[in-house]
């Protein structure tokens, strides 16, 4: 298969201009009759749909928590990149573009990634606009921090709180167009399958999250913003309900998936205390601009970290990479909290730890700077383990995180299915194999606030609206397709909880295809998935009815998909047989233990098609060409 | 160190069921769970007994998305202050505790299933006006509207609202005034804000009213159950506000 990226000609940075000089839009009078329908409404899904809405098109958006304001976007702390270079810091749209390709160890594309930069600057001046409260310097003017992979300054932020903040004003705009009757919101329902009309995307079958009903929405085109898969981990920072449920189901109606071993495992989250443990939290990145991350340099060290004087420390991040030191990227920055450990000088419960230690900066700036830099996260932090950073050092481990692999998507953020758009975290584009810290605000808000609105119109001016109706055969083909699965899973009445199969596909992933990875472990998890998938069909239990709010029938759905789409994950795994960013095989490394890639026989996307139950994916490539930048090991030293 | 709790918790099968408490037992919890992972283990045992478990809501279980909504013990949240259900840890509690849970109670927040209710009243009410009109594309560079640290601070104190509805809770007049004030004060303190104040604030207090909110009778309690800590200070200007655009 040809995968047409559809790059427009013409040098890197006019690309886009050229791009949007050349599409026809649609004239205003016209696009009331398109139905747009919106899966997912965090920073991406929310940024498109209202802008949707003020270009005058008819938009459907669906979430399965109560509220958009609850998207799992709400969560992000440390901030958004944008090359304002308001630092005169030498910052520029090619350093933000150059910084985000090698931060990807460039296994993304040039041009999606460009045009990422020249947006960054629109986004935070959007967002100005809608009332974020950005942090500002007394002076009135906007502020900003450093974040990891970068040598300037030019992260935005709202306190720790950048999310929140930016979501909150996507939420803003969202809520003016469903007041201006433009778009309709669908909260607590469940994407459960796509609608496919002679191989064109149509619509969506919904679960009604609260009466169980399963419902057919059509459009004239279908986005889905529904957030990565970190949770195929069981644990992660992401909030509980991310799931792969929407862009697995798309693939299987012949979407291709991209890169799904391109995971990112956060180097600065509170390490597990315990089984019960449903999820971890994230220590922002912001942190390491003042803390020091360090270990006993003697192994099973069990002194209390003060009692450890400074010449029995190793400062192992500064030590092995003098010029970033604290701030190497996270991918880089795991690996070696991962190394320390494995050597066994981890420190906390099970020697799976390290320290992020805040005492020097305290010292140089005082405890009321920190404080007002950091206090929600020392707080936060305190509150999980009951240690107070101000006194101690934080304890930190890596944990999943972010996934950058997703559904392909070409420049116009459109699947291989036509009528089928990506946006945020749920496609491929842009990250590479390791994604920068402050990068995914950027991305998401880009996708949906610029990106999309400029090119869903090549699309639509092509069909004819309103070809398709709710009540069509094909809808309720689907609907029925779709409940039966549900009725598969009510009816095996098993002995134990999805949770229960959740956490042992956890297991799995993290021990053989988490942080290191080999033959060997991904053979091994290529063998146990399947049966723990046997196993699960056959003995799931779900309580209750489907025609009511069921919890444990929406978790049991969810973890039914994981099931399925870690298998996917693993061949990708297997099929890389280098290491680059996020995906480390540990047969491939420099002899410091840096990833080794091997842009001779791997600089391409792997784009997975779905073949059957019973088949293997098939292997598509689309290949990389740089053109701007070279190609060149990544250095963080 | 692991504790025995016995617990009290509301079950209503559905918005039309009559609810009641239920007493369950959670055995070998660790002080280092959440409220909500100890939920989780009861939930467990509950699947394990065939039983239907308890239906309660939440997401990012770190305090910021606002969907986990429990009055524990008579307080909406909880005994820690400026924490979530999510971020109560049980250390907080004893071996051997009782402890009673159950979810939002106002008039225009319907039951849903158990502790789960039906909060999209206060989405209503932003709909009505809790934004900036300004259409994608059409903003001016940032740092030409320069805003002085504290505006921004101010208005940042109010922005932290997570939209959880513990302050309707908690007010024996299900009152929603800290919810509307914050998003009030937010905007009122920044200059993207005016254009709109007078007809923002109108419209978003007469949303409340129609969507069945009580008055506020300057109990206080509002302030007390937040999460985010957010100071009565925003209904004094919510109330400035509504009569300054009356004039
Ligand atoms: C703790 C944490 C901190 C972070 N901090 C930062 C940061 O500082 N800077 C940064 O740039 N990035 C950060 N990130 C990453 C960033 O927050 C996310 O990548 C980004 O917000 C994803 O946005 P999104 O719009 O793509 O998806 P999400 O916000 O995840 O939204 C997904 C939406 O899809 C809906 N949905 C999902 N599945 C379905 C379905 N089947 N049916 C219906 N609806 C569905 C959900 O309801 C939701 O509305 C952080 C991530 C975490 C976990
Ligand atoms: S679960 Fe998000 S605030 Fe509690």
């Amino acid at each position: 298969m040809f995968l047409d990226a559809k790059i427009p000609s013409g040098p890197l940075a006019d690309k886009w201009n050229h791009y949007k000089d050349a599409s026809k839009p649609i004239n205003p009078a016209n696009k009331r009759k398109y139905h747009i329908i919106v899966v997912g409404t965090g920073l991406a899904g929310a940024s498109a749909a209202a802008s949707l809405g003020e270009l005058g098109f008819r938009v459907s958006t669906f979430c399965f928590q109560d509220s958009p304001r609850r998207a799992h976007s709400i969560a992000a702390q440390g901030g958004i990149n944008a090359a304002k270079n308001y630092r005169n810091d030498g910052d520029s749209v090619h350093r933000l573009f150059y910084d985000t390709i090698k931060g990807g160890d460039f296994r993304a594309r040039e041009a999606n990634v460009y045009r990422l930069a020249q947006l960054s600057v629109n986004i935070i001046d959007q967002c100005v606009a809608q009332g974020v409260p950005f942090a500002r310097e007394y002076g009135g003017l906007l502020d900003n921090r450093s974040f990891g992979g970068s040598l300037v300054s030019r992260t935005f932020y709202a306190r720790g709180q950048t999310g929140q903040q930016l979501l909150l004003g996507a939420y803003g705009a969202l809520n003016r167009q469903i007041a201006a009757g433009t778009v309709k919101s669908h909260p607590r329902t469940e994407m459960q399958d796509l609608i496919m009309v002679d191989g064109h995307a149509k619509g969506i079958i919904v679960r009604n999250l609260v009466t169980g009903e399963m419902t057919a929405h059509t459009g004239d085109a279908v986005v889905l913003a529904t957030g990565g898969y970190g949770p195929v981990f069981y644990l992660s920072t992401n909030a509980i309900g991310c799931n792969v449920t929407a862009t697995y189901r798309a693939f299987k109606q012949g979407a291709l998936f991209a890169n799904p071993c391109y995971t990112q495992i956060h180097p600065t989250c509170i390490p597990q205390s315990g089984d019960h443990q449903s999820k971890l939290t994230l220590m922002s990145e912001s942190l390491r601009n003042d803390g020091r991350v360090w270990v006993p340099k003697q192994k099973s060290d069990k002194r209390a970290a003060h009692q450890i004087p400074e010449e029995e420390r190793d400062y192992y991040l500064e030590r092995k990479y003098p010029s970033y030191g604290n701030l190497a990227p996270r991918d880089i920055a795991s690996r070696a909290a991962k190394q320390v450990c494995d050597e066994g000088r981890g420190i906390g419960p099970g020697g799976r730890g390290v320290f992020l230690d805040f005492s020097d900066a305290i010292k140089r700036l005082g405890k009321d700077v920190i404080s007002a830099r950091y206090s929600n996260l020392f707080h936060m932090y305190q509150k999980i383990t009951d240690e107070d950073p101000f006194e101690l050092p934080m304890r930190i481990y890596p944990a999943s995180h972010y996934t950058m692999g997703g559904l392909w998507v070409d420049y116009e953020l459109m699947s291989t299915i036509p009528g089928l758009f990506v946006l945020g975290e749920a496609n491929f584009s842009d990250h590479g194999a390791n994604r920068l810290g402050a990068s995914a605000l950027m991305q998401g808000l880009a996708d949906g606030y610029f990106v999309l609105p400029n090119t869903i119109s090549g699309y639509l001016n092509q069909i004819k609206p309103n070809s398709i109706k709710d009540t069509d055969a094909k809808c309720k083909q689907t609907a029925i397709d779709a409940a039966d699965d549900v009725h598969r899973l009510m009816s095996i009445q098993g002995k134990r909880s999805p949770d229960f199969f959740h956490r042992e596909l956890g297991k799995i992933m993290w021990n053989d295809c988490g942080m290191a990875r080999t033959e060997k472990g991904l053979q091994n998890a290529l063998s146990q998935i399947p049966a723990l998938r046997e196993e699960f069909w056959k003995d799931v239990r779900v309580t209750g009815s489907d025609l009511e709010m069921n919890p444990v029938l929406e978790k049991a759905l969810r973890v039914a998909d994981f099931l399925e789409f870690a298998e996917l994950l693993c061949h990708d795994a297997l099929q890389r047989r280098e290491s680059c960013g996020g995906h480390f095989r540990e047969e491939y490394q420099t002899q410091d233990g840096e990833a080794k890639r091997n842009d001779e026989d791997f600089c391409y996307v792997a784009a997975w098609e779905y073949k059957g139950s019973k088949q293997k994916p098939e292997l598509h490539k689309e290949p990389l060409q740089f053109e701007n930048i070279a190609l060149a090991q990544r250095s963080y030293q | 160190m692991s504790m025995n709790l016995h617990l009290r918790i509301w079950r209503q099968k559905n918005s039309k069921a009559k609810g009641q408490f239920v007493s369950y037992e959670a055995k070998a919890i660790s002080p280092d769970m959440s409220f909500l992972e100890m939920l989780d283990v009861v939930n467990e045992d509950l699947i394990s007994q065939n039983q239907e478990p308890i239906a309660f809501e939440s997401d990012c279980r770190e305090g910021i998305c606002g969907a986990c909504s429990l009055v524990i013990n008579g307080i909406a949240h909880g005994p820690d202050s400026g924490t979530t259900a999510c971020q109560l840890h049980m250390r907080r509690f004893k071996d051997g505790d009782t402890i009673t849970v159950e979810p939002w109670r106002a008039k225009a927040f319907s039951p849903i299933k158990d502790l789960v209710v039906d909060r999209s009243a206060f989405d209503r009410i932003m709909q009505a006006g809790g934004f900036v009109s300004v259409n994608t594309g059409s903003a001016p560079d940032g740092n030409t509207i320069p805003i002085s640290k504290v505006h921004a601070d101010l208005a940042f104190d109010a922005a932290a609202c997570i939209g959880c509805g513990a302050c309707v809770a908690a007010c024996k007049n299900a009152s929603a005034m800290l919810f509307v004030g914050a998003k009030v004060s937010q905007l009122m303190h920044l200059p993207q804000g005016q254009p709109e104040r007078q007809q923002r604030v109108q419209a978003m207090i007469m949303k409340m009213d129609e969507e069945g909110f009580g008055s506020c009778t300057n109990t206080q309690e509002c302030e007390a159950v937040c999460p985010k800590e957010i100071s009565t200070r925003v209904i004094t200007e919510l109330n400035r506000e509504f009569v300054r655009a009356q004039l």
